[in-house]
């Protein structure tokens, strides 16, 4: 071992403090482990703060004919039927449960008038399911979760990031990291490692997410051996603000459509009717962000390239009550008052569907001793992800990985890892800060939103995505050789370089995976292949290291049991 | 397209100074913007707190021409643009770089408050009326705005007797949840001297959430302690019976 750095250990080790790394945290602390938290942010600042519309769960609580098996069946369609079907039933089952685990730490849901958890109408989902507290459920859910976890004891690492993980043979047993406060070097040595990183939005010019989504996670994991699936299935939001440029991309939630607003062009036509005029603004995500684009492609857009969004038929009251983060965003950023006006929406890249490839049932990854939940997982949301499965999918598999990361840690053997392996993590991270010349990761991270936007976005052709996948070898070449300035203190240059190598790699394996599908399916819209293809529907692509190439193959979709099947084919 | 001068606060715990950006200005353009402008043209190092740049998370908190403001929701067409925007960082906390303040000393406060604790055998059914009341303290996004400006932390630096705005919001959706069965009117009185508090009002004026801090949740709280402490009747039968409260 190393005694250079600062040292610390847990039996389970847990990366990223969002819904599912804090999931994560509590329930393997109960199992009796020692965990540790690393995050690149303050607690509480994570991705799942920004979730608005709710937690989907079959509570019953409205709609009393909902049951896990009509919420398993929307979520298999809103997948396109690629989705892990084991995790679909897994998750259905067990949501209730979690959103009531998370009330009884503290979490105060809206109520319907006999004082039940109050759900709502959202995409693609038969019944009124959506668990929420207007729409900063996230919000609620993060905070709960971070009380929970500080006051169960969990060591919190802020503003640390994980730049390689650790391994012992073919295990991985910690992770190199960074304070970025000092830019001191800190190694972590742990049995197992969770990875709750989330998505990887920042890759792209027009986006929902933060800062931090740069595909870190699934990065380290590609990295560290473990097989990547379903990375052509990057979902872009339909409704994003357009103007003013500054905010473009920031989210206009579901709930908007879920509370009743209506889409129209600069027609004043509700032009989800050419689309899906049965779901109307209701339809799934895939869908209505192809509907804006289209519109506004055909020169039936708004001012500023988007679609009308308009809530301002409900009284002015119900609009605040229910959406009082809206309220106040197009209020104070956009100067529209929603309860007087349509907002203008577009398009905003949003969630990854792909991610890690894991086992249903424990949250495994391909490499022993590392896990994966949440949006860095794969699996779950197939081709395309339905509003609010996000949510529940944080409490229901970032619990399961912390479960099995526990068990797995209470059985692994002792943890060596080699001075080299430190060393030379340590090593590329100084690598910029020698260099007299070089490129800008700033330079470089706009190039790479710009390709992403143009060749890898919502409509895809092979044309196109040869393009980016060019442009995507020159971005690597160009990353070789950054150059940082200024010092190790609290240095966001330096950081980006360190996250643009992540970024990097994630974007390649979008591009070349949807390059590989020649359908159409969900998230994934090939010009060229517009249709959808049967034979794709029993495959998912998996993208895996090969020394320093990226190799893509194909595995089969395993067969369904006859069960679950029958669910499916029920009508409702 | 004009330009916009920036002076921005650049250094660290050993000091520092106000350096001088020019940022081209755009329309609806926030503060946040420029500084991210600034870092990607002139300065690649200025450290800068942010994450979700929508007002949601509570990050990007600085003091903008004088004013504890989150930078993603300072509209540049609402400063006066002829003359220099001044950007310095909260001055209630430490100094790590540029804009980036050490704000630890709230999490250590926000650990020593007791969770939420469900009085036994609750059946789990609430009221939206009640719900109302304590969903307006957990809108609180963490941005220590008002813990910056509270006079008592920012003047007097008592952070060793007093736990601040947040953490008074923080209890008071504890203690007002429908189902808690705990008291923490000991700890508001002793480890987080709320009696401290003159109510000036100062936090309410900053939260970009709008939660009414000292009227909804300070006073009631700073009744609950007089109750519970200095009304004599109730003092006395605390004596008799050991209870904190029923």
């Amino acid at each position: 071992m190393n005694e250079k750095y600062e040292t610390h250990e847990h039996d389970v080790l847990i990366i990223g403090a969002g819904g599912a790394g804090l999931c994560a945290a509590i329930s393997a602390l109960g199992q009796g482990a020692t965990v540790g938290v690393v995050c690149k942010s303050l607690l509480g600042k994570a991705h799942t703060v920004m979730a608005e519309g709710g937690i989907a769960a079959a509570m019953a609580n409205v709609d009393q004919a909902d049951d896990w098996r009509t919420h398993f069946r929307d979520t298999m369609r809103g997948g396109k039927f690629l989705n892990n079907w084991r995790m679909a039933q897994i998750h259905a089952q067990e949501a209730p449960d979690r959103v009531h685990e998370l009330e009884q730490w503290g979490a105060l849901f809206d109520r319907t008038s006999d004082g039940e958890i109050l759900q709502r109408a959202f995409g693609g989902h038969t019944f009124k399911r959506l668990c929420h507290v207007g729409d900063r459920t996230g919000l609620e859910m993060i905070r709960t979760l971070q009380d929970r976890g500080v006051h169960l004891g969990i060591d919190v690492y802020m503003e640390c990031a994980v730049t390689r993980l650790l391994k012992d043979g073919d295990r991985v047993v910690g992770a190199f990291a960074y304070w970025r406060e000092t830019g001191r070097f800190v190694v972590f040595k742990a049995k197992s490692v969770v990875i709750a990183t989330g998505g990887i939005g920042k890759a792209w010019r027009i986006t929902s997410n933060s800062w931090e989504y740069t595909g870190d996670g699934m990065a380290l994991a590609y990295d560290a051996g473990a097989e990547l699936m379903d990375m052509e299935f990057v979902q872009f939001h339909p409704t994003g603000m357009v103007w003013p440029p500054g905010v473009q991309g920031i989210l206009v939630t579901e709930a908007v459509r879920g509370e009743g607003g209506v889409l129209r062009n600069k027609n004043g036509e509700r032009f989800m009717e050419r689309y899906d005029p049965e779901k109307m603004e209701l339809s799934t995500r895939d869908v209505v962000a192809r509907a804006i684009y289209t519109e506004a492609k055909e020169g039936r857009g708004t001012e500023h390239g988007g679609a009308y969004l308009d809530i301002s038929h409900k009284p002015a009251e119900y609009v605040k009550k229910k959406l009082p983060s809206m309220y106040h965003q197009f209020r104070e950023l956009a100067d529209v008052d929603i309860t007087q006006g349509p907002m203008e929406v577009g398009p905003t890249c949003h969630y990854m569907m792909g991610g890690i490839r894991v086992e249903a049932e424990t949250a495994a990854a391909t490499v022993p001793g590392l896990f994966a939940a949440g949006e860095a997982a794969a699996g779950l949301h197939g081709a395309n992800r339905l509003g609010g499965n996000s949510l529940s999918d944080l409490l229901v598999f970032g619990r399961r990985a912390g479960l099995a990361a526990a068990d797995h840690g209470a059985q692994a053997g002792s943890v060596n890892i080699s001075p080299q392996q430190i060393d030379e993590a340590a090593q590329q991270m100084l690598a910029p800060f020698a260099r007299s010349e070089g490129e800008s990761p700033y330079r470089i991270h706009e190039a790479l939103q710009d390709a992403m936007q143009s060749y890898v976005g919502i409509f895809r052709n092979e044309e196109d995505l040869g393009k980016g996948l060019s442009e995507l070898q020159a971005f690597k070449e160009g990353a070789s050789r950054l150059r940082v300035e200024g010092s190790r203190l609290f240095n966001p240059g330096w950081h980006l370089a360190r996250d643009l190598k992540s970024m990097l790699t994630v974007s390649e394996a979008v591009a070349l995976s949807a390059l590989e599908r020649k359908e159409s399916r969900g998230a994934h819209s090939r010009i060229d292949y517009p249709n959808y293809d049967d034979s794709w529907g029993k495959q998912n692509n998996i993208v895996a290291r090969d020394g320093d190439k990226m190799k893509l193959f194909q595995r089969t979709v395993p067969e369904m049991s006859t069960e679950l099947k029958q669910i499916l084919e029920e009508k409702k | 397209m004009t330009d916009a001068t920036f002076n921005v606060f650049r250094g660290d715990r050993n000091g520092g100074e106000l350096v001088e950006y020019k940022v081209p200005v755009a329309p609806g353009m926030v503060v946040l913007d420029a500084l991210h402008y600034i870092q990607a043209h002139d300065a690649p190092d200025l450290a800068v707190r942010w994450n979700c740049k929508a007002g949601k998370c509570g990050s990007c908190s600085a003091e903008v021409n004088g004013r504890p403001r989150l930078t993603c929701k300072t509209r540049m067409d609402a400063l006066p643009l002829d003359q220099p925007i001044t950007v310095r960082p909260l001055k209630t906390f430490p100094v790590i770089k540029d804009l980036v303040t050490d704000v630890a000393w709230n999490y250590q406060v926000n650990r020593k408050i007791p969770p939420f604790t469900p009085r036994p055998n609750v059946e789990w059914k609430m009221d939206q009326r009640d719900v109302d009341r304590v969903q307006e303290f957990r809108k609180c996004i963490e941005c220590f705005l008002c813990q910056n400006v509270c006079h008592v932390l920012r003047d007097h630096d008592k952070k060793e007797q007093f736990g601040g705005p947040r953490f008074f919001v923080r209890i008071a959706g504890l203690d007002m949840h429908p189902l808690d069965g705990l008291s923490r009117t000991e700890l508001l009185k002793d480890e987080f001297g709320i009696g401290l508090c003159n109510i000036t009002k100062c936090c309410t004026e900053v939260c970009p959430e709008d939660i009414h801090i000292t009227d909804n949740a300070i006073i009631p709280l700073k009744e609950r302690v007089v109750d519970d402490y200095y009304d004599p009747v109730r003092w006395f039968l605390r004596k008799l019976s050991g209870k904190q409260r029923e």
